[in-house]
């Protein structure tokens, strides 16, 4: 009895396969590797590569180093920022486990900045308060200079080497193995030997991070391309929430590469082109740090009102040369070092001309907040698909809901990494043996690597892959931008459903088995399409503003109708739309009920 | 017209050819302030879909695309096109197997790092709250800790080439000392008496290319300099 239809595809047989190498893929191998499970951590780039490493601002938790804090006022903050989207029982969750979680990333090696005390250095960020609202602004991140992300990348990936995670480095995810029971495996690429993979595992955990390149402009790295969403479209489980899409409001301008919010947490701050430091009449108590869906919206209202900067009028200047060049080299090093190359501007004596910029997205694949995929069927709203887990920025818990607090990322990886290990090795007791797989199941993963390559070796004719790529971010900018409005997006959607008509042309020129990276670009294209037309189709049917998404025709929240989560599938027929309620029940505490956000 | 660079780049695609060959390009200017991975990109998306480079965050801290341009390593990312002499001589880092084009293979490199045990080690009790450490013992991990593992450094030591099957090279060196200056890492005597060795540490000559070639500008000749030190002066 064979297991597998074909010799040309390597089994593997783990416990556990994780994909993804950044923060929340490792957190969660570090767990389960760390109690013995066999892990395999399947990554399309080497594991440092991974965009967790751009982070750069610091990770939340009430540790009150600075000032006296506590996780319900973190809780607060978190829940009002998500603009009452966010699911309140994952809220308290992480804000309760952020100071143990921080805690631990210091004993792992991550090489905080410190205090004179000799305790964590913590900064002042967007929307943070003390005392629910009353107690005016926390210090409550966590920094590592402003290059917290590769501090703590690297402290993990060095804390899996000690552990012995299996790597299987620069290889692509194509498919997943699904069945009556659930999730049985992958389908891999292995980019550089050309050859086809596949592990067989008792739960597969997708920590691919986010979907930024859907977008022209963003701060996202260009491995930024949302494949676990995509695999879970073509799984036939829904997306959650894609309508919302962080736009961070000090992207350098034009070219994109982010400046962190820490830079108004030390004390830096917008001016418009009159010089006038605007943000005191959208937010006169937090200003220039109140949340970054309103610092993004006032910029582009700056902008659209004739008040921008230099000759297009299309940015604003972030001033910090008044912190000192001390400060600004102890604390913002890497700031200083990215406006000189990017925007050729030295930070200590000019300001640096910014932008709200595409930079998180705050949707991703349903989970519950054990990091349990879940989706609906009939009236359950929540129904666990089993041995399929995700987190972290390609998850949506939803701990984000329609807008992110800054420092909320690299919390969320850690804390829901942690949680999903936990959770998988409950998994692992009642699961002891691999499921039976069907012998063929391989074939649709490796149908996906072979039309690509078949259009090179046949040389066909077709668009290119650059060429609708491009497109498609375009539609992706000038539709679905700060600010959206039907006529603006219903135009959008057709734009996009009808070039992704266009995919099934697309051709590659590069037909070498080896190291193909056009290959894994149109594979990437593909799953970048998936998350784009969920993402336009969610956005157009959503009429109110709430969060990252903002409309001028429905200018405000509405929660009556719109309190509640989008679920959205995918298949020949395009995009279907689905609700599903907000989980607004707390573990143990009060619920926050929604009010009028003011900053 | 807009100004065109000329780039000449390393090729070799082991399925069809049977040895390397430089390819020339020529692209334009597209923008302020271009990068050489710009340059890149426009190739491989308007003129050429068989180029083969690696890249991820294009902002350097990623430490995917080192390059050895025009022959000085460095990162794509944040190398201005426009200041290189031309045409710009792009090819893959030396001393590494070519797998394809301008990609090379990895693993001996991170290899060598897990070699050095580069992790937190601790005999005493983890406390409940975090390892007190000072702004000026931190600081004695700057300059060390921000190394993003491109290999540009390791892969420009004359040393390393010659001898890169044992001499660890200035990246990994550089972060053995970073866990050595750590005042948390209990670990320091056993570290030092792993390099204590002809091959792992002493086969740097203090040749200084490592220092020259670092996007990051950290000095890890610097860095090994302190290494042998500590290890004289526990022997006397």
């Amino acid at each position: 009895m064979a297991y597998l239809s074909t010799d040309k595809v390597e089994h593997h047989f783990h416990d556990v396969v994780i994909v993804g190498s950044g923060g929340a893929g490792m957190r969660c191998a570090l767990q389960l590797a760390d109690a013995g499970h066999r892990v395999a951590v399947v990554t399309k780039v080497l594991p440092t590569r991974s965009h967790t490493v751009a982070a750069q601002g610091g990770i939340n938790a009430s540790l009150g180093n600075v000032a006296s804090d506590h996780w319900h006022w973190h809780m607060y903050d978190t829940v009002k920022g998500s603009d009452y989207l966010g699911d309140q029982d994952a809220i308290e969750y992480m804000c309760r486990a952020a100071p143990l979680l921080v805690r631990e990333l210091e004993h792992q090696g991550v090489p905080f900045s410190r205090l004179d005390d000799g305790r964590i250095y913590q900064r002042p960020f967007g929307g943070q308060s003390r005392e629910f609202g009353e107690g005016g602004q926390a210090s409550r991140t966590c920094a590592a200079a402003d290059r917290t992300g590769h501090a703590i990348l690297h402290s993990l990936y060095q804390q899996n080497l000690r552990a012995g995670t299996h790597f299987y480095q620069e290889f692509f995810a194509l498919d997943l193995i699904t069945g009556d029971d659930g999730c049985q495996g992958l389908m891999a690429w292995d980019i550089a030997r050309g050859e086809y993979h596949l592990f067989q595992a008792k739960a597969v955990i997708l920590a691919t991070g986010g979907a930024g390149r859907v977008f022209r402009v963003t701060t996202n790295a260009h491995i930024c391309t949302g494949d676990g969403g995509a695999l879970t479209l073509a799984a036939g489980l829904p997306m959650e929430d894609m309508e919302f899409f962080q736009f961070h409001p000090t992207g350098i301008a034009d070219v994109g590469p982010l400046i962190t919010e820490g830079v108004r947490g030390e004390g830096g701050y917008l001016i418009n082109a009159n010089g006038e430091r605007f943000m005191e009449r959208y937010a006169p108590t937090a200003k220039d740090l109140a949340s970054r869906d309103v610092v993004s919206r006032a910029i582009a209202q700056e902008i659209r009102e004739g008040r921008g900067c230099g000759p297009k009028k299309d940015h604003v200047l972030l001033k910090l040369d008044h912190l000192g060049e001390e400060l600004i080299m102890s604390k913002l090093p890497n700031i200083h070092e990215l406006a000189l190359r990017f925007a050729d501007v030295d930070c200590t004596k000019d300001p640096v001309p910014v932008q709200p910029t595409v930079h998180y997205t705050m949707g991703g694949i349903p989970t519950n907040r054990f990091g349990e995929v879940v989706y609906s069927k009939g009236r359950n709203k929540e129904v666990v698909f089993p041995g399929l887990y995700a987190i972290g920025e390609a998850a949506c818990v939803s701990v984000h809901g329609a807008n992110r607090l800054g420092g909320n990322s690299l919390l969320e990886i850690v804390v829901f990494g942690r949680a999903c290990g936990n959770q998988v090795m409950k998994h692992l007791r009642e699961h002891r043996y691999h499921a039976q797989l069907d012998v063929d199941c391989w074939q649709r993963g490796a149908e996906r690597v072979e039309r690509w390559l078949s259009s090179a070796r046949d040389r066909r004719e077709g668009p290119s892959i650059a060429d609708v790529r491009l497109r498609m971010q375009t539609i992706m900018q000038e539709h679905f931008g700060v600010y959206r409005t039907e006529e603006l997006m219903a135009e959008g959607v057709a734009r996009l459903e009808s070039l992704a008509g266009e995919m099934d042309r697309a051709v590659i020129s590069d037909g070498c088995g080896l190291f193909n990276t056009e290959l894994v670009e149109a594979l990437e294209l593909e799953n970048l399409m998936a998350l784009a037309r969920v993402t336009a189709a969610g956005a157009l049917a959503r009429r109110e503003s709430r969060g990252a998404h903002a409309r001028d025709d429905y200018p405000e929240r509405d929660d009556e109708r719109w309190m509640r989560h989008t679920l959205a599938t995918l298949d020949s027929e395009g995009v279907k739309l689905g609700y599903k309620p907000v989980r607004t029940s707390p573990m143990t505490v009060e619920s926050f009920p929604p009010k009028k956000r003011v900053y | 017209m807009s100004e065109m660079i000329r780039l000449s780049i390393f090729r070799f695609d082991p399925e069809r050819d049977d040895k390397p060959f430089m390819q020339s390009y020529e692209v334009p200017v597209t923008k302020r302030g271009m990068k050489l991975l710009d340059a890149l990109n426009y190739i491989k998306w308007e003129l050429d879909g068989t180029l083969t480079y690696r890249r991820s965050c294009g902002e350097g801290v990623c430490g995917s695309d080192g390059l050895n341009i025009n022959g000085v390593n460095g990162l794509a990312c944040i190398t201005p096109v426009t200041g290189l002499k031309q045409p710009v001589h792009v090819r893959p880092l030396p001393g590494m197997h070519v797998i394809r084009d301008l990609v090379v293979d990895m693993d001996h490199f991170f290899d060598q790092y897990r070699q050095i045990q580069p992790w937190m080690q601790t005999d005493t009790p983890t406390p409940e709250h975090e390892r007190l450490q000072s702004p000026e013992e931190r600081a004695l991990l700057d300059g060390q800790y921000e190394c993003i593992l491109c290999a540009c450094c390791t892969t420009s030591c004359p040393s390393w080439w010659w001898n890169g099957d044992r001499f660890l090279g200035p990246a990994v060196l550089l972060q053995a000392n970073r866990w050595i200056v750590d005042s948390r890492d209990e670990a320091t005597g056993r570290r030092l008496d792993q390099l204590e060795d002809a091959f792992r540490l002493y086969r740097c000559h203090q040749i200084m290319n490592c220092m020259e070639a670092c996007p990051k500008e950290l000095n890890p000749t610097a860095a090994i300099d302190s290494i042998k030190r500590k290890l004289l002066a526990r022997k006397s």
